[in-house]
């Protein structure tokens, strides 16, 4: 929007994230920090590479404890998963927020991001967010399906048989964590490099007045 | 440690559920019968954290069971697949491995059955044999491919006159070692009474004289040495699934 037009409404604030979204967004957060913890606890007790995860940044204590609390968790993530998609879909979330989504739009935007040159609309996000949420969601799918095909290779063998043999779906599921956690890592550097973003994703609500103009923000 | 109720933090549980595991070490000793409790009693004794694990875990127990199908087979595979050599594991060394004599050992029967006589080897030799080369998949996360063959347990529980509307079936094994199933596992095609490894007869490391295969269940609910088998309405737990472990663990 212009300056001038911006102007005229400061002092308003509009809603940027509805509330499900602000929800599931934090139950999430909560339910995959447990989830990776506990997984690298998992991971600890029959390594795929040569590294273990340090003690003190898993969960669990043990592998009894991390299988109890990676299965306990497993629920929350899928309850909360369920209303996540099933909002997105029912509400076109999805379909606004993250399409379309080009290869030329993402580049350009990543350009722009770099040279700290990124225009900003309140609830609407770049190319490069739209590609990193879009991302991060299959990967949660596809932790979730190789997940579940290691739970019960026998009653999903048809799952177990798509996605490979037993030794693959553990490097699948390892896969889909390191992507996750990638994520992550990006994500919270993105906050503390913006940290306004951070209140709005609790309150759902951007003031007009701080949000005119061009801004400089990934 | 200052906690709102129902509130389950995860930097509080780590310490909490090694302490439980250290107990739990000092009580590995015990036996059976000195085991009043029920299956994962010992995350059920620990404080709010452990309880809704615990929880959760015999909820996943019955999920599992829902999700159970006696016609549904584990994967089989060719000789060519066999993992050469295959993996010694316990909770013990290889060393401590127990060494039993074929010609005094007895088979012993109990609990909801016809018939408790005592079995010998040659007697469960005579019964029906069936072949399997399955994979092994331990709950570490790492699996071998076996071949395995001896008595289909249904067949066995059919011949004693078990009980089989009862809900489990224990075994306990002469390496300390305990664990049970439920009844649609233990009756499910592809678990037997093991007697062969590869051909032969199980070595001394894979469990001789008999062990219980079953591949729908992870690795350690496949107890080696077994010494005794009951059929029961409680559930008798394990020797792991008492320390923590889902009891169902089915795959």
């Amino acid at each position: 929007m212009s300056k001038a037009a911006a102007k005229t409404r400061k002092g308003r604030s509009v809603i940027v994230h509805p509330l499900v979204v602000r929800i599931t967004h934090w139950v999430n957060a909560f339910a995959i920090v447990c989830m990776v913890m506990s997984g690298w606890q998992i991971y600890d007790a029959s390594p795929l590479l040569p590294f273990v995860f340090p003690p003190t940044i898993t969960l669990g204590g043990w592998l009894g404890g991390a299988i109890a609390w990676h299965l306990a968790m497993m629920w929350l993530l899928i309850a909360n998963g369920i209303l996540y998609l099933g909002y997105g879909l029912a509400s076109r979330h999805f379909k606004k927020s993250f399409f379309p989504l080009s290869a030329r739009g993402v580049w350009s935007d990543f350009r722009s991001a770099l040279h700290f040159n990124l225009s900003h609309t309140p609830g609407v996000y770049n190319a490069v967010q739209k590609l990193l949420y879009l991302g991060v969601l299959l990967l949660g799918i596809l932790a979730f399906l190789s997940g579940l095909a290691m739970w019960k290779p026998v009653q999903f063998e048809w799952l177990a048989a798509i996605l490979g043999s037993y030794p693959s779906l553990r490097w699948l599921h390892f896969i889909a964590m390191t992507g996750i956690v990638g994520f992550v890592v990006i994500h919270l550097a993105l906050v503390i490099i913006v940290p306004r973003t951070l209140p709005s994703m609790i309150t759902g609500r951007v003031r007009l007045d701080d949000e005119t103009g061009v801004h400089h923000e990934a | 440690m200052k906690r709102e109720p129902g509130l389950i933090r995860p930097k509080d549980a780590a310490p909490e559920l090694k302490r439980v595991e250290r107990r739990l070490l000092l009580k590995s000793g015990l036996s059976l019968g000195a085991l009043t409790m029920l299956t994962g009693c010992n995350l059920a004794d620990g404080d709010d954290v452990d309880r809704a694990l615990f929880a959760m875990s015999r909820f996943n127990d019955r999920v599992q069971a829902f999700l159970f199908s006696q016609t549904r087979l584990a994967a089989t595979f060719p000789a060519s697949r066999i993992t050469n050599p295959f993996r010694f594991n316990a909770f013990y060394d290889e060393d401590d491995a127990p060494e039993i004599d074929a010609s005094d050992w007895k088979l012993e029967v109990s609990g909801l059955v016809a018939d408790k006589s005592p079995w010998t080897l040659a007697r469960l030799r005579a019964m029906p044999q069936e072949s399997q080369i399955t994979r092994h998949i331990c709950v570490e996360g790492w699996s071998q491919i076996g071949e395995w063959s001896g008595v289909p347990l249904h067949l066995f529980l059919k011949k004693i006159g078990a009980d089989t509307r009862a809900k489990y079936v224990g075994f306990k094994c002469s390496d300390r070692y305990y664990s049970s199933i439920d009844m649609p596992s233990a009756l499910h095609p592809q678990t037997i009474l093991a007697l062969d490894f590869l051909g032969k007869p199980l070595p001394t490391e894979f469990g001789f004289p008999m062990r219980l295969r079953i591949p729908t269940k992870l690795g350690f609910k496949n107890p080696k040495y077994v010494a005794s088998i009951f059929v029961t309405n409680d559930n008798p737990g394990g020797y792991w699934e008492d320390q923590g472990y889902n009891w169902f663990s089915g795959s």
